[in-house]
């Protein structure tokens, strides 16, 4: 029992790690229609933001911290709606796709060429003593990790419904057309949901590196198992991005466990290809009338 | 007189509640040209989805040449015999014109490997070529379909729908965005096309003036029921329909 | 590209594809044979994508599909032609399957379950080893002999793989030319009015993915006898992408396309040999410019110069090729 309070804490510990991944990509689907496949490098990348500061630069960690974040803003928010999404777009869906493989093994390669291929300790932000919880071994950084995971994307949701700003987000990602009648800058609040996106995910990138250590292909798994809590969660809602990434964490710690470590990394893409072709609007989402 | 080419029999069909058609019931036969006016929502899109397969009807039935077409695939209801535009412009842009007619000829011809092993046009070069002469449009030939006039490409459209010979043909806003000289120009091509083939017709159009010259009987839709049905000048004169247009 | 036009070129790349490997070192001839059985893999995506409009990223999952059913039946001692008619009708059965997700979802949902059906069988190759070999692979595929043409000689194997290309286009040509092709185009460019008009969209949508991947099993079959060792990561989804790349930068829904994308993708890195580890880098960001400034691949701003410099007979609406959508 007490194994498996610890497997379901610490699987809701890094899926709530994913939901920050998951959230952020259904926010620019939603604000631009684009599917970002270069996601899980846009994880990766944040850290060795963080990294160069410490190490090239040397920066104390918290002005690291903040210089990767405002980093990622820039480099993952603004220029890549500039530089890929903004000319690329108007080709179609498709093309954007692609630019985005691109873009992702671009990421890739540039850190493995100008940083390192290595992998590197990366300094985590809380102690990592354990402490035991109903008998389960836990660490204090998995539950430090949750709560502020949460914490964001609660105040994400307040943000979103409740400021000005957050509903003129919602009225561009329901109806851009409708929106623009209504007065709301449309085009701005497009470049919000990118920074964003940047932010959250680098956020996650200074959560979850910690624990995997800072390599540059760190990205390959993280964006697939984003795009898979999107998808369970309905690529429509926070709500069930959140619940999809944190389904996703549980659901892989257990397989890990108690099923078969071999084919772990199967379970989610089977979950995957069910999900798509039996409820392609997600177990949370509502249905977007799309039929084929 | 032969059995009809469509027939509709008492269908209704509600949404959440509110009910889009009430016991609608008419016939087509061979070789007329029905038009189909009503103000917006009155149910003529609903109808023609309905005759389309595409919606299941709460009651009542439509058949096609005596079949029932409820649940039919698009596909299978063309091979039936029925042709159909879109409201918007529904052609292939990137293909020629011949392709394009080609194209909604080659399904009814032999099978599917017959087409993977036969002739690369199918044996249809000869009739898609009268069928684009016959809209005038034989000059284009060639032309990637979205290179046309938007004028060009709702006779290409129309075309379409006619090169597989079908018994019926349901047009949705044949005239929609069409400017002056053309209308003209394409309700002739449609009544030639009409008199020389004897295909029927259902039109959805908002011109009046143009459904009011091309159709050989109109039914009014209003509010999901049939308000009035009869010739083009019947209806011109009939005061309840001026009612419905206007908002009584 | 008009009628004549297309039969002269073809015939003149074959030409040129038989000059290319003489008085080279082995290695330039293995080069240019990886060229060869790469376009025929693209050649099945660019019938998929670039005609049918419909994307798969699970290309290389078919190569891995046609490689290891060669190399078992092979290694059994069956000859490569049996055992490549049947390679091809494994992967085409396996494509049909895979196709049934594009009947329910598009672009980017359709990217993803393909992008998993790649992965799943990278796993299933890794880790069923009483198979496949697990991550050691498979070795030591002996290389066809017909008898009085024995391919173990790598020119041999050159001029062998070259008569499989040019049959494998051949046949490609047929179907892009014939009724089926105008239906792959039809369901690219508008499927709802293509089922209006006949077309029976479902079949065409299965038989695009099902074509395509046995084109993929092909270039697998050929995979084997030519490295003669195969091992699960040649087959990862890295590889997938880069026969996608090879389709898009070629320009998808050109039937040259894909020659032209895989001599890029695979001679690029030669020629970037300089950069060392660089040449990934430059030629993603390459992509990513040519998406935003050409994105039809470089059969398509061939076809745009062509039409500037020769406005007689050019008509501007053959630059925009097939826009992929």
């Amino acid at each position: 029992m007490s194994q498996f309070l610890q497997i379901m804490l610490s699987g809701l510990a890094t899926g709530s790690i994913y939901a920050l991944v998951a959230v952020g990509f259904t926010l620019i689907w939603q604000a631009a229609e684009t599917v970002n496949f270069a996601q899980g490098e846009f994880v990766m990348l944040p850290a060795f933001f963080v990294l160069i500061g410490l190490n090239v630069l040397g920066y104390p960690l918290w002005i690291s911290l903040l210089f990767g974040l405002v980093l990622s803003i820039v480099v993952l928010g603004v220029m890549f709606k500039k530089l890929v999404v903004e000319p690329i777009l108007p080709s179609g869906g498709i093309s954007l796709i692609i630019a985005t493989i691109a873009l992702g093994t671009f990421l890739k390669e540039s850190v493995k060429e100008f940083y390192g291929a290595e992998a590197e300790p990366f300094p985590p932000m809380f102690p990592t003593d354990p402490i035991n919880v109903f008998g389960a071994v836990i660490s204090l950084q998995d539950i430090l990790n949750l709560v502020i995971s949460l914490g964001v994307v609660v105040l994400l949701t307040l943000f979103l419904n409740r400021t000005r700003t957050g509903r003129c987000m919602q009225a561009t990602a329901q109806s851009p057309e409708v929106a623009e009648i209504l007065g709301v800058n449309v085009k701005r609040m497009i470049l919000y949901a990118f920074l964003i996106n940047a932010a959250l995910a680098a956020l996650a990138s200074f959560l979850i590196t910690p624990v995997y250590l800072a390599k540059f292909s760190n990205g390959e798994t993280l964006g697939l198992i984003a795009f898979i809590a999107a998808i369970v969660g309905g690529f429509n809602q926070i709500r069930g991005a959140l619940a999809g990434g944190l389904l996703i964490g549980v659901l892989d710690n257990l397989t890990a466990t108690y099923v078969t470590a071999e084919y772990r990394a199967a379970l989610p893409l089977i979950l995957l290809i069910v999900i798509i072709l039996l409820r392609p609007q997600g177990l949370f989402g509502t249905s977007e009338g799309r039929s084929v | 007189m032969t059995a009809p080419v469509l027939s509709i029999r008492g269908v209704s069909k509600s949404f959440g509640g509110i009910r889009a058609v009430r016991d609608v019931s008419f016939e087509v036969a061979k070789g007329e040209i029905l038009g189909l006016i009503g103000p917006n929502g009155s149910g003529k899109s609903t109808l023609f989805n309905c005759v389309l397969g595409q919606l299941r009807p709460d009651e009542g039935d439509v058949h096609v040449n005596g079949k029932p077409v409820s649940g039919m695939r698009a596909s299978e209801l063309n091979k039936l015999g029925v042709g159909r535009t879109f409201q918007q412009l529904s052609v292939f842009p990137q293909m020629t014109v011949l392709d394009n007619i080609i194209l909604a000829g080659q399904e009814h011809h032999g099978t599917m490997l017959s087409r993977l092993l036969g002739k690369p046009d199918a044996g249809l070069t000869g009739q898609a070529e009268e069928l684009i002469a016959f809209f005038r449009l034989d000059h284009l030939r060639e032309e990637k379909a979205g290179s046309l006039s938007y004028g060009q490409q709702k006779l290409l459209d129309a075309a379409m729908a006619f090169m597989a010979g079908p018994d019926l043909v349901l047009l949705d806003e044949p005239a929609g965005g069409v400017n002056l000289t053309m209308l003209a120009d394409l309700r002739e091509r449609l009544q030639t096309y009409n008199r020389e083939h004897g295909a029927s017709f259902v039109v959805i159009e908002h011109n009046m003036e143009f459904v009011m010259e091309l159709s050989t009987r109109i039914i009014v839709l209003a509010e999901g029921e049939i308000i009035a049905e009869g010739a083009p000048e019947e209806i011109r004169a009939n005061q309840s329909v001026i009612d419905a247009y206007l908002g009584s | 590209m008009s009628f004549w036009l297309r039969p002269l070129f073809l015939a003149a790349m074959i030409v040129l594809a038989c000059l290319a490997p003489l008085g080279q070192g082995n290695y330039i001839i293995y080069i240019l044979t990886s060229w060869l059985l790469f376009s025929v893999a693209a050649m099945g995506l660019n019938l998929t994508l670039g005609y049918a409009g419909q994307i798969s990223l699970a290309q290389a999952s078919f190569m891995a599909i046609g490689a290891y059913i060669t190399a078992l039946l092979t290694l059994a001692g069956w000859h490569w032609l049996i055992a490549m008619p049947l390679s091809l009708l494994a992967c085409f059965f396996i494509g049909l399957l895979l196709g049934y997700p594009a009947l329910r979802v598009q672009g980017h949902f359709l990217a993803f379950v393909t992008l998993a059906f790649n992965t799943l069988v990278f796993l299933v190759l890794r880790n069923e080893d009483w198979l496949t070999g697990g991550s050691y692979g498979l070795v030591g595929m002996p290389r066809p002999d017909f008898g009085i043409f024995n391919t173990a000689k790598q020119l041999q194997f050159y001029y062998f793989a070259l008569a499989v290309t040019v049959v494998a286009a051949l046949v490609m040509w047929g179907i892009v030319r014939s009724p089926w092709g105008r239906a792959f185009r039809a369901l690219r460019e508008n499927p709802m009015r293509a089922e209006s008009l006949g077309v029976d969209t479902r079949r065409i949508t299965l038989l695009a993915f099902a074509i395509g991947s046995a084109y993929g099993g092909l270039a697998g079959a050929l995979v084997t006898p030519l490295v003669q060792f195969i091992e699960p990561g040649s087959f990862g989804l890295v590889h997938s992408l880069r026969i996608l790349l090879m389709v898009v930068v070629g320009g998808a829904g050109f039937f040259f396309g894909p020659f032209v994308g895989a001599a890029v993708v695979i001679l690029l890195p030669e020629f970037l040999r300089f950069t060392e580890g660089y040449y990934l880098l430059i030629y993603s960001a390459l992509v990513i410019v040519m998406l935003a400034f050409a994105p039809n691949g470089l059969i398509g701003i061939g076809a745009r110069l062509r039409a500037r410099f020769l406005p007689l007979q050019a008509r501007g609406d053959l630059a925009q090729g097939s826009r992929l959508k």
